[in-house]
């Protein structure tokens, strides 16, 4: 075990510098004069000041100088400053953000990342329960609704479903509104003396204040992108769940277990709960892949100042070193995670163990 | 006590039959025996049926097009939704068509609306692009971006995991790395920032984003038809082929893919549904294809600007929303039987 975990982590240097390649060599798909406009505040007059620009950041320089550049930083030709290196953590001014790329990631990941943990609640818990009954009552109608269910599920386009969520719960029924807080509310929020800031996670923030009239306002914010980036999940795990559960329930321990007079609630909970849910470990990962994806979409629909919408913004108005950074960012987030989610199984599951 | 007469005794068992010996046996023998029991898994299962059914809908909308959603005039670029104007409200279904009206009024639209004079049947978006030719030339962008972006996406993708399959060792591990660099970014992540760098090099089409979606895409396909071809090379006919001399490229193609395939077309048929859907949750992002090209996304991301009065302008969202949901669907039915029917596991259940 320990064998497989060195060499996992020995893997992930090589895989992080061809990410860092990979997005440094997508930008090169942008010709010297384009990638000028990154550092251009003005627009240029004349066809010099656009060559000028390119000199100074050295925008026609071979690949791999370029490449070095943007890694470790290079010095300035004006003011005889280092400037830039994503490696010491400068990753360029972010135009749609209008604040350095690092702020925009550092602001924004908690925002994000209290909408994944609050829609992890949901998938998990309602994910596996429906999977659990599906399951147990296989090819009944529960296990044939179940089956249309995710479907129906992984057929419906994110962003048609919050929009359709927010058509009836916003706009027809006003019961939970878009955004992150009421106005009153978010008054409060910004108002140093009255508000501390702790973790940038609303809800969070609230119960630590103890304002629990924030903390509510923010759940109900929360209720329908939750729902949206979770429905998402459910078909997933729904059948990763449910076809987990078969083969556990087909096991000769359960029979055994069965024959032996265990009341049929103990046989599911102890012999086959407890194997059936291995398998769905894995797809922790692939949860977090639809998360990162959905957040995109979600905070995008819901106007919810999370990285997503960041970078949707950021790919729109061509917002590159934003987007750069967001991307080296969610792939460096995505490949830990990975990692993690292997590890997890292998001591979960003796039988995986690879060395 | 009951005796059994000699002829149900030794009546001919169900195996005998000629008669359906000789019928199953020409289907079988034209397409052959795996790809016959696919055939018959798929119109077989009811479930499947529907999505076969809901996929051929979709294939008659796009051949009838020009019929269901005449263009205005005969030189227009059919990729373009007529608009109505250029008022930023949407209109709500049956507003009357004031300009740039389709050239002809066909018979069914007589007979169904009772109306000689073009309506807007489904309402218009904001900049009064028509919602109703949007989603009937939409289909054709769907299904030609399903088939363009899934062909390319399995060929790369089958070839890379075939040699890193079929030679393994250094070539395994070097394409394998290469892959999982391609899977450290989420899909759609991906394809977002990919896209939206390729919208200013080669301007507004449905390339950028189909280039996109193809460069994050061919890696499922490499990764799953690598693991099946290191199954199947280790096959008995295999090594017999290759003991009476044949060469790598014919053992690739003669023996090896077409037994190794089946596993992928399951994922070929998923992914004409999700990459349509994925294309499109770009579309809604503004990245790819202009204002008013005839594609679901780009249609229901007008509603945007109206999140605050969406239950005055739900047509912007219901009826392509509807499109796509159903689009998923079919594909989704099909390739859910297709995994069953390739499912070792359940092989003879049903």
């Amino acid at each position: 075990m320990t064998a497989y975990i060195i060499r996992r982590l020995l893997t992930i240097p090589i895989v992080l510098l061809g990410v860092s390649l990979l997005i440094f060599g997508m930008l090169q798909v942008l010709g010297p004069v384009e990638r000028s406009a990154l550092y251009i505040r003005d627009i240029p007059h004349t066809d010099q000041q656009i060559e000028n620009t390119i000199r100074r950041y050295g925008l026609d320089d071979p690949f791999l100088v370029q490449y070095w550049h943007w890694l470790v930083g290079r010095t300035d030709l004006d003011t005889g400053e280092r400037v830039g290196g994503v490696l010491r953590g400068d990753f360029g001014y972010s135009r749609t953000g209008r604040e350095p790329v690092v702020d925009v990631l550092k602001r924004r990941t908690p925002v994000s990342l209290e909408l994944a943990l609050w829609s992890m609640v949901p998938i998990i818990v309602i994910g596996v329960w429906l999977g659990v009954i599906a399951a147990l009552n296989h090819n009944k109608i529960i296990d044939q609704g179940a089956r249309v269910f995710a479907i129906i599920g992984y057929s419906f386009p994110t962003f048609v479903f919050g929009l359709l969520v927010l058509l009836i719960f916003y706009a027809k029924l006003d019961w939970f509104p878009p955004g992150r807080l009421s106005t009153e509310y978010m008054l409060v929020v910004q108002n140093p003396e009255l508000f501390t800031q702790y973790t940038g996670m609303m809800t969070v923030d609230a119960l630590l204040n103890l304002r629990f009239d924030v903390f509510f306002d923010s759940l109900r914010h929360l209720v329908l992108p939750v729902l949206t980036l979770s429905y998402l999940s459910w078909a997933l795990l729904l059948k990763v769940t449910r076809s987990s559960m078969l083969e556990a329930l087909r096991q000769d321990y359960v029979t055994t277990a069965r024959s032996k007079g265990l009341a049929e609630n103990t046989v599911i909970n102890r012999h086959v709960l407890k194997n059936a849910l291995i398998p769905v470990a894995t797809v922790a990962g692939l949860t977090v892949a639809f998360l990162l994806n959905g957040v995109v979409i979600t905070e995008t629909i819901f106007s919810i100042p999370g990285l997503g919408s960041a970078a949707a913004a950021a790919a729109l108005s061509l917002d590159v070193l934003t987007m750069l950074g967001y991307a080296l960012f969610t792939a460096v987030l995505f490949v830990v995670v990975n990692l993690i989610v292997d590890i997890t199984y292998g001591f979960l599951d003796p039988r995986v163990r690879l060395d | 006590m009951t005796t059994a007469t000699p002829e149900e005794l030794t009546g001919p068992p169900a195996v005998l039959d000629y008669g359906q010996l000789r019928q199953r046996g020409r289907l079988e023998k034209l397409i052959g025996p795996e790809w016959y029991r696919i055939l018959k898994g798929l119109v077989t299962n009811p479930l499947s049926v529907i999505g076969l059914l809901i996929i051929a809908g979709f294939f008659l909308v796009a051949i009838l097009a020009p019929v269901l959603a005449p263009p205005p005039r005969a030189n227009w670029d059919t990729t373009i939704i007529p608009r109505d104007g250029y008022r930023a409200e949407p209109q709500p279904p049956s507003t009357p068509w004031e300009r740039d009206a389709p050239g002809s009024v066909p018979g069914w639209y007589k007979i169904i609306t009772g109306r000689e004079e073009w309506v807007h049947l489904l309402g218009t978006t904001s900049g009064q692009y028509d919602i109703w030719y949007g989603i009937i030339w939409g289909t054709r962008t769907a299904l030609f971006i399903g088939f363009i972006v899934v062909a390319a996406s399995a060929i790369i993708g089958i070839v890379i995991g075939a040699f890193a399959g079929f030679y393994g060792g250094w070539v395994d591990e070097s394409l394998m790395r290469v892959v999982e660099i391609f899977i450290a970014f989420p899909f759609l992540v991906g394809a977002l920032i990919l896209a939206s760098i390729l919208v200013p090099v080669m301007g507004r089409s449905i390339w950028p984003a189909s280039i996109a979606l193809i460069v994050f895409g061919w890696t499922t396909y490499a990764r799953l038809l690598r693991g099946d071809i290191q199954a199947t090379k280790e096959r008995e006919y295999v090594t017999a082929a290759r003991a009476s001399g044949a060469k790598d490229g014919y053992l690739v193609t003669k023996h090896i893919l077409p037994n190794a395939i089946y596993p992928t077309l399951v994922v070929l048929s998923l992914d004409m549904g999700a990459i349509v859907l994925s294309f499109a949750a770009l579309s809604f992002l503004g990245i790819g294809v202009q204002v008013g090209y005839a594609d679901w996304g780009q249609i229901v991301s007008h509603a945007r600007d109206w999140i605050l009065s969406l239950d005055i302008y739900w047509y912007i969202i219901v009826f392509p929303g509807l499109a796509l949901l159903l689009y998923g669907l079919g594909w989704n039915l099909v390739g859910d039987a297709l995994r069953d029917i390739m499912d070792p596991k359940l092989r003879g259940s049903r």
